[in-house]
Formats: C-alpha cells, sequence, structure tokens
C-alpha cells in the first residue's frame, strides 16, 4: 500500500518534470518564432525591390508612383536619400558621442571608487533608460527651436547622440575595466606621460572592447524613428546640410508606410534597413567574443 | 611662430598629469550637463500647461486641441501606457522565463542554446518600426481572423507586439543569473532525489530570484518607452481603453502622432507627457539598477 503511493508519486514528480521540460522548449521555440517569421516576411516582399535603382536614386514623388502603379509598372526610385542622411547624421551622432563618451569612460575607470564616479554612472544607466521619443521632444526644443530654427539633420543628430553617450560610456569602462593593472605600471615605471599611457596603451589594448562598444551603439540608433520624425522631419531629395531637413531610412519606411501610392516600397527598404542592423549586431558579438577569450 | 605655439601646446600637455585629469573630468562632466538640460528644459516645458490646468492634467480624460475650447488631460495615455506595458510583461513573462531557463539551465553550454541566444540577441537588433510593420501586415489580420476583435487595432495587438520586443531584454539578464547559480547547490538537490524542475524550482529560482526580478522591471521599462509599433497598433484614440481589445493612446504613441503640427498650449501638453514618461522610466531603470547592483556585490 505504502509502496504504492511512494511509486505513484515518483511518477507523478517524472511526469512533472517531462511536461516541466515540454513548456519550456514549447515557450522557448515561441521566442525565437517571431525573429524567423519577421525576417522570412521581409525576405519574401522585399528582396524583388532591392536592385542597383534602389540604391543610386532618390526616393519617387507620390505622383510618378500613382502613375508607376496605375500603369501597372515598378515604382520608380529608390532610397538613395534616406541612405545618404541615416549615414551623415549617423556620422555627425558619433562625432559628439564617440570622444566624450569613451573619455567620460577612461574617467569612471581611472576614478572607480570616487563618489562623483558613481553619481555619473547612475546618470548614464539612467539615460539609457531613457525612451528616445523624450530624447526626441529633448531635441526639438535645444536645437529645432532654439539653433537651427527648423528641423534639422543637426537636431537628429543630437537626440542620436544622447541615446549612444551612455551606452559607450559603460561599454568603454567595462573594457578598461578587464585590462591588467601591469600594463599601465608598466608605463608609469618606464615614465610615460599620463595621456599617452590613456591613449597610446589603455585605449590600444582595450579596442576591439570599445569597437563592440561603438558597433551595438550604432545598431541602436540606425533603426531609430521617433525622435528623428520630431528632429530631421525627412526630405526628398539629398541634404548634407546641417541646418536643413533630412531623411533617414527608418524615416522613408514611415513616410512610405503613410503613403497608398508607396506602401510597396517600405518591404525592399525594411529589408535593407533590418539586414544592416543585424549584421552590425552580429559582427560586434564576434569582437566581443574574440576580446574575451584573449 | 606656430611651431612655437604649437611646442608651448605640447608642452603644456605633456607638463603634468593634471591637464589629462581636468580634461577627463570636463568630458565627465557633459553627461551631467545633458541629464540636468534635459530636466530643466522639460520641466520649463510644462509652465504653461502647469498655469493652465495644474494638477488636474494628470486626473483629466479630456483631450481636445480644438482653437478657443482646449482642454488637455493625460490621464487616456497613462491608462493606456500602463495597459499595454503591463499587459506585455505578462506575455512576455512565460517567453522569457522559459528562454532564460532553457539558456542558462537545461541546455547550458551547448551549440542549441548558442543558436537560440543568437537568435534572441538578434530580437532586440530588429528596429521597431520594422516589428510595427510586421504586428500590422501579419499579425493584426491573423487576430481579426481569429475573432478577437473586428478591427485588429487596439491594446491587445500593441501589447502582443511590445511583448516580443522586450523579451531580449528580459532573456539576457535572467539567463545569465540563472547560468551564476552554484553548480554544488544544484547537484545537492540531484544527489538527494529532486528532479530537474525540482531543482529549478527549489534551488534554481530562489537564488536568481533578485536577478530575474530585475530583468523584468527593466524590460517593463523598454515596453512603457517603446513608441512606433505601439503607434502603428494601437488604433490612436485619445480615449481611456475599456478592455483588453478596445483602442487607446499610450504616452510615447501619442507624442509621436501630434508633435508634428503641436504649438503653445498643446506642445506644452505633450512636453509634460514626455516629463511624465522621462520621471516614470527613470525611476524604473533605477530600481532595476538598484537590483542588480546588490546582488551582484
Amino acid at each position: 500500500m505504502a509502496k504504492d503511493i511512494t511509486y505513484r508519486s515518483t511518477q507523478m514528480r517524472l511526469n512533472k518534470d517531462k511536461f516541466a521540460l515540454f513548456l519550456i522548449i514549447f515557450f522557448t521555440i515561441i521566442t525565437t518564432l517571431p525573429l524567423l517569421l519577421i525576417i522570412g516576411k521581409l525576405i519574401v516582399k522585399g528582396i524583388g525591390q532591392i536592385n542597383l535603382d534602389f540604391f543610386t536614386k532618390i526616393t519617387p514623388n507620390t505622383l510618378e508612383a500613382m502613375v508607376a502603379l496605375a500603369s501597372g509598372e515598378r515604382i520608380p526610385g529608390g532610397i538613395l536619400n534616406g541612405i545618404t542622411g541615416s549615414l551623415y547624421m549617423l556620422l555627425i551622432a558619433s562625432a559628439i558621442a564617440i570622444p566624450t563618451g569613451i573619455l567620460t569612460g577612461v574617467f569612471l575607470s581611472e576614478n572607480p571608487d570616487k563618489k562623483y564616479s558613481n553619481i555619473i554612472r547612475d546618470i548614464a544607466d539612467v539615460l539609457q533608460g531613457v525612451p528616445s521619443i523624450v530624447l526626441g521632444i529633448i531635441a526639438y526644443i535645444w536645437v529645432v527651436k532654439n539653433i537651427t530654427r527648423g528641423f534639422s539633420a543637426l537636431a537628429g543628430s543630437v537626440s542620436l547622440s544622447i541615446m549612444m553617450l551612455p551606452l559607450i560610456i559603460r561599454s568603454t569602462e567595462e573594457t578598461l575595466k578587464m585590462i591588467p593593472a601591469s600594463i599601465r605600471e608598466a608605463g608609469f615605471a618606464l615614465g610615460v606621460p599620463y595621456h599617452k599611457i590613456i591613449f597610446k596603451i589603455l585605449l590600444p589594448s582595450g579596442m576591439s572592447g570599445l569597437l563592440t562598444g561603438i558597433l551595438l551603439s550604432i545598431s541602436r540608433i540606425l533603426g531609430e524613428t521617433a525622435p528623428l520624425m520630431m528632429t530631421a522631419l525627412g526630405s526628398s531629395v539629398i541634404n548634407f546640410n546641417i541646418a536643413k531637413p533630412t531623411s533617414a531610412v527608418p524615416l522613408l519606411i514611415w513616410e512610405f508606410y503613410n503613403d497608398p501610392n508607396m506602401i510597396s516600397l517600405i518591404w525592399g527598404s525594411s529589408l535593407f534597413l533590418m539586414l544592416i542592423m543585424l549584421s552590425l549586431n552580429i559582427i560586434a558579438k564576434r569582437i566581443a567574443r574574440k576580446w574575451k577569450i584573449q | 611662430m606656430i611651431k612655437k605655439a604649437k611646442n608651448k601646446i605640447i608642452s603644456f600637455f605633456s607638463s603634468s598629469e593634471k591637464v589629462t585629469n581636468v580634461i577627463l573630468f570636463l568630458a565627465s562632466t557633459i553627461i551631467i550637463l545633458i541629464a540636468g538640460g534635459m530636466v530643466f528644459s522639460l520641466v520649463s516645458g510644462t509652465f504653461p500647461v502647469f498655469q493652465e490646468f495644474g494638477a488636474k492634467f494628470i486626473v483629466s480624460s479630456e483631450w481636445n486641441p480644438s482653437e478657443g475650447r482646449e482642454q488637455y488631460g493625460a490621464l487616456p495615455f497613462i491608462t493606456g501606457t500602463l495597459w499595454t506595458s503591463i499587459l506585455a510583461l505578462i506575455f512576455c513573462i512565460p517567453l522569457s522565463f522559459s528562454a532564460s531557463l532553457f539558456l542558462g539551465e537545461y541546455y547550458r553550454g551547448t551549440k542549441f542554446s548558442n543558436v537560440i541566444s543568437t537568435m534572441v540577441d538578434l530580437l532586440a537588433g530588429i528596429p521597431s518600426i520594422v516589428f510595427g510593420l510586421w504586428g500590422f501586415y501579419v499579425l493584426k489580420p491573423l487576430l481579426v481572423q481569429l475573432g478577437f476583435n473586428a478591427t485588429g487595432y487596439g491594446v491587445f495587438t500593441s501589447a502582443l507586439i511590445l511583448a516580443v520586443m522586450i523579451v531580449p531584454y528580459a532573456t539576457s539578464l535572467s539567463n545569465e543569473i540563472i547560468a551564476m547559480v552554484p553548480t554544488d547547490l544544484k547537484e545537492a538537490a540531484y544527489s538527494m532525489g529532486a528532479t530537474r524542475i525540482e531543482v529549478v524550482n527549489f534551488v534554481v529560482i530562489p537564488n536568481a530570484r533578485s536577478g530575474i526580478i530585475a530583468g523584468y522591471i527593466l524590460a517593463f521599462g523598454r515596453a512603457i518607452g517603446e513608441t512606433m509599433a505601439v503607434t502603428m497598433l494601437i488604433g490612436n484614440a485619445n480615449k481611456i481603453p475599456t478592455g483588453m481589445f478596445d483602442m487607446g493612446n499610450t504616452m510615447a504613441s501619442v507624442i509621436a502622432n501630434q508633435f508634428g503640427e503641436a504649438e503653445g498650449l498643446k506642445l506644452s501638453a505633450l512636453i509634460t507627457i514626455g516629463l511624465l514618461l522621462f520621471v516614470i522610466t527613470a525611476i524604473i531603470n533605477f530600481i532595476g539598477k538598484l537590483i542588480i547592483k546588490k546582488y551582484s556585490i
């Protein structure tokens, strides 16, 4: 009798164990499904739109698209104005955020225990969690209203650079923390001046870690749409004037989405944007893995 | 002349450690200036609203931009944000919890788990607007077909997409923490005859609890601020959602929708919503990081 009960309860425990494993595998597969479905959908619908024109021509206006649609041809033009705009704003944002972020990261790793350093860390953590749309409002108030007096590439870059800054600060600090103290001490023992220790010893030995942080922060801002809608606005021509509205690939996707004549163009641009962001992510992870082994 | 100046600069820079320290310190003040400037700009942008409506802004549910009878209240958007992000968190928990157990405990270190972990990471790399498109063209018609609601827009649809979007944030942290649970504790439980799920229940989860919770708190913060995907799926109705399938608007999506043509009082109302968003996410993030810090020591 008693034996029977123990047997039954053991069997139940084992069944429960199997059932739990089943649930875990089931939900894990569900978790990864959206990625496959999204990539699949974009490839199926978008691959046909990507050709040479896609990279060398600017976006058509809605009239051209309508005419092409009505006569059953493919919509002319590409997304060159978005690509150049994205690159341009990325460049300005990087020029602002990367030097500042790296220097701040160096400061934190050189003065790890100061109370002031803890404040900086807390601020960076809080800034990292601020929704991008709030950064859009900030860049609007600071740049659109007060500096360029209108929507501009600079405003877009400022909002993106605020987004990059905390990521770069933290990744720089984390990387430099891992560099053995003996390397710096060897430098000091040889009488190398402090700034040379930083720029010729610390930063080069942490290069791969820094690069990972930079690539990840770039891949994070490349897909941002909301803050750019409120700052760079978008433009149908290629623009390199820092004070003029500028387009970006995610902004173009948003414009296509809202224009019934051009709606079929969303797939190619989304596929392009996603492939770039995913490859940046993968490259960054590769570099990070290499760094860990060394 | 130039050479002399150059030499002077060089000797100045290499003369003392202090200069380097000062430069590093100055760089570090920039982020304080940015954060301080953000708070200052947001707060000063809210003055017109507070002069007009006072604290009523937060509890009023009227949103009427027509001139002369302007009325602004943030309650519909606050409730909309709470609805979507809490629902998203609920949907996200079984997914990311299973995934983190899969990665951190059951299949730790295997090739299979490497693939899954890369996929979860890549999920975080998909732009919000692409999630929105997929939700709009794939998920929304599916929900209509399944008969959930007539239009497919609404809180439920946005929460589903949000759940997928925040899974990587919750998973990566809890998976790391779960993998850190000491092996001897687990082996002790196994040697007493515990099954795997019992080990998970009585050893792994109690040991990793605060880290897992911190992961969900940070993911929740993400869900609150997420803009584009929600904007494309929630239906953008300026009212308090009455149920899971009702349309609504979140704080982030109302800013995205209406900021373009906003001026005067309306602009100030949107900035105030932005400030609310900033404060809420800052508090949530701070709590999350605090738990992580406490846990790691």
